[in-house]
């Protein structure tokens, strides 16, 4: 588990390497404690946060203004958040593309464990029926990417009710164990992850020597 | 010469962006590549480097609004120095760089970056400020180590992070280590960290170490520039010089007891209205405050502080509980505790921690104090390791309280359950007497009489 302001500090330094050419493209894979995020247009996302301070503060939800795009999500325990720290040029220097194999990682990893996975025009994400099973908010700076997405494993969907998840007051949201009906080892859908990011983005993934999970890739 | 600035194209089926934030005013100066605006577009957001060096010296499109691609935001004005500065292919640097991955990656370069978190929760007092310590960039590459430096680096106790690396990127080599070590480093490095001052408390006077020593090392080999010097705050630097002022002054020892909070939480939720309604917040720190104070009045050597080869008894029993801010940490004393009823300390850290947040605390409020309480995990820790406030003999560090699977009667079942560590000073409390102390405080939560809220 890294919190979220740590874990958002390590990226602002991984982005620098990167930039520098000091580290190959990264993938991060890390869970965080219960905590809601607001992307860049604040205003809009705050309005999107249902729940008052003091219920965040008896259900230990931190709140943190992230500098990613989209509006609002959480991120909390059984969702698996993934941080590529990726150089998109020469060939993917293209914002859309970036983020459809984004979603495209998520729809094939849904796939393996059985599950039709799809896009909803205008609402990017992993959808499954007419719920997100996987959420993107990417920020790209001078063409490297930080924050990334998050895939609902065995996330406690209630805390969701403290927002609405991504301003979108429609959809509703799903984990694989709730679509499924059965519980999913978080190791199991780390690993179809990473095989697929690295199919996706067209990268050799070398798996780190698990801390707390994340796989090089390149 | 101006130079206009368009709204990239970040797509081929990119047609429009929305500017989110101008980086700069009229009349900023800014480099070529400097990001100069945000651009959110899709779940996108991305930062616009400036086309080239000069001055920003007109805004077309404000904060907020959406343009196709291609319309003009904005007007550099290049300044000659700019121009000439600028190369006409930045672009090729970072390019060069994508060479460089097809080398294997040690295997443990992606995952590093999330070791270094890990040693910052022990240290809970401090655990609220400590996660947003920079992770600097150096970090990030200097943990890119071969067998033999890791190896050199356990048996010597040495923070690779205090090494300036002369390898490729930055990445810290045997030599360097070896070098470090020459360096007479090591010395420091493997003292036991509550050795180097074992007469020093009677006076309360320092050893001649200082306990924040210049560190030539924090800066070596890095170009001005590459870094930046702040001051720490007069706050931070209270906390810094007190943490390692008590780490050598007490021989700290932990001990972990995973205690139940079920019955708390139904006591809790059932009067939490009442407690409302009488000007009272029922949090779960209350009760664990007075279970400590119980605790504290059955086994007194924990409610002490070490003068010389003197013990000093205390009658009063003054809790401290530690409040985060943003700004830094403080500890405001709750008086008298085991005089108190639980409406009582529930009121009185509700007062404390709001006058602390409002910075209306008076001295007498932080000053005391004969034991601690800090909750690490408030922050999402499953426990930390806490550092005693010195003069105090212990302190407890309260982790995540959160639903865990248990056995119950030989099933499985849903219980409320947190860590709770106390740190003690092993100089005067031996293991067991830690462990009575605890015991005392987790029978007392996981039996609350419901009668006595």
């Amino acid at each position: 588990m890294i919190p979220y302001a740590a874990a958002s500090e390590m990226q602002r330094a991984l982005v620098e390497e990167r930039r520098a050419g000091r580290v190959p493209d990264l993938l991060l894979l890390v869970e965080h404690p219960h905590v809601i995020t607001l992307g860049v247009k604040v205003e809009a996302a705050r309005s999107h946060l249902l729940a008052t301070p003091e219920v965040l503060a008896a259900r230990h939800v931190e709140v943190h203004e992230s500098g990613r795009g989209g509006d609002i999500t959480y991120h909390g325990p059984g969702q698996i958040v993934g941080y590529p720290i990726m150089d998109l040029r020469p060939d993917r220097c293209d914002v859309h593309r970036y983020v459809r194999d984004l979603e495209e990682v998520m729809i094939r990893t849904a796939a393996d464990f059985g599950l039709q996975g799809g896009r909803i025009q205008g609402l990017t994400g992993a959808w499954v029926g007419a719920d997100k099973l996987g959420a993107i908010g990417v920020r790209i700076s001078r063409w490297i990417t930080s924050h990334g997405f998050a895939f609902n494993v065995s996330t406690d969907l209630d805390f969701f009710n403290l927002i609405v998840p991504c301003g979108i007051p429609s959809g509703g949201v799903t984990s694989l164990a709730r679509a499924l009906g059965r519980l999913v080892h978080r190791d199991e859908a780390e690993a179809s992850i990473v095989r697929h990011f690295g199919e996706v983005f067209d990268r050799n993934v070398i798996e780190g020597a698990a801390v707390g999970g994340g796989a090089g890739s390149d | 010469m101006a130079k206009q600035v368009v709204m990239p194209q970040m797509g081929e089926s990119v047609a429009e962006g929305t500017i989110v934030r101008w980086l700069k005013k009229v009349g900023d100066p800014v480099e070529r590549d400097e990001p100069l605006f945000e651009i959110s577009t899709d779940k996108v957001d991305a930062e616009i480097p400036s086309p080239s060096a000069g001055v920003l010296s007109e805004i077309k499109v404000k904060e907020g609004e959406t343009v196709p691609i291609n319309t003009v935001v904005g007007v550099v004005n290049e300044t000659a120095e700019g121009t000439v500065k600028s190369k006409p292919e930045a672009v090729s640097a970072p390019d060069a760089a994508r060479v460089a991955p097809i080398a294997p990656v040690a295997p443990t370069a992606p995952i590093a970056p999330i070791a270094p978190i890990e040693p910052v929760a022990p240290v809970a007092p401090v655990a609220p400020v400590a996660p947003s310590r920079p992770w600097s960039a150096a970090e990030a590459r200097s943990l890119r180590l071969s067998p033999v430096v890791r190896k050199i680096a356990r048996e010597h106790h040495i923070d690779v992070r205090n090494i300036a690396g002369t390898g490729g990127g930055g990445r810290v080599t045997k030599n360097d280590i070896l070098a470090y070590l020459e360096a007479g480093a090591p010395v420091v490095a493997l003292q036991a960290p509550g050795a180097a001052a074992p007469q020093a408390p009677a006076t309360g006077a320092v050893p001649s170490a200082p306990l924040l020593a210049p560190n030539p090392l924090a800066v070596a080999g890095l170009d001005q520039g590459k870094y930046e010097r702040t001051p720490m705050s007069v706050m931070r630097r209270k906390i810094a010089e007190h943490m390692v002022m008590s780490k050598r002054i007490s021989s700290h020892v932990h001990s972990a007891f995973e205690i139940d909070f079920t019955k708390v939480d139904e006591i809790r939720k059932a009067k939490k209205q009442d407690y409302e309604k009488a000007g009272g917040k029922l949090t779960y720190m209350s009760f664990i405050t007075k279970a400590c104070a119980d605790a504290l009045k059955k086994v007194p050597i924990v409610n002490t502080s070490v003068d010389g080869t003197d013990i000093i008894y205390k009658k009063d029993i003054n809790i401290g509980v530690a409040v985060a801010l943003d700004w830094g940490l403080i500890v405001p004393v709750v008086k008298n505790v085991d005089s108190m009823s639980l409406l009582e300390i529930s009121k009185s850290i509700a007062d404390l921690a709001a006058r602390a947040r409002e910075k209306k605390l008076k001295p007498e409020d932080v000053q005391g104090g004969t034991f601690s309480i800090t909750n690490p995990g408030v922050f999402g820790a499953l426990f930390g390791m806490p550092i005693i406030s010195q003069p105090q003999v212990a302190i407890l560090g309260v982790g995540a309280i959160e639903k865990r699977p248990v056995v119950v009667d030989d099933a499985i079942g849903i219980r409320l359950r947190a860590y709770m560590v106390l740190g003690y000073d092993h100089r005067i409390i031996d293991g067991a007497v830690a462990d009575e102390f605890m015991q005392v405080v987790k029978k007392g939560i996981e039996n609350w009489d419901p009668a006595q809220v």
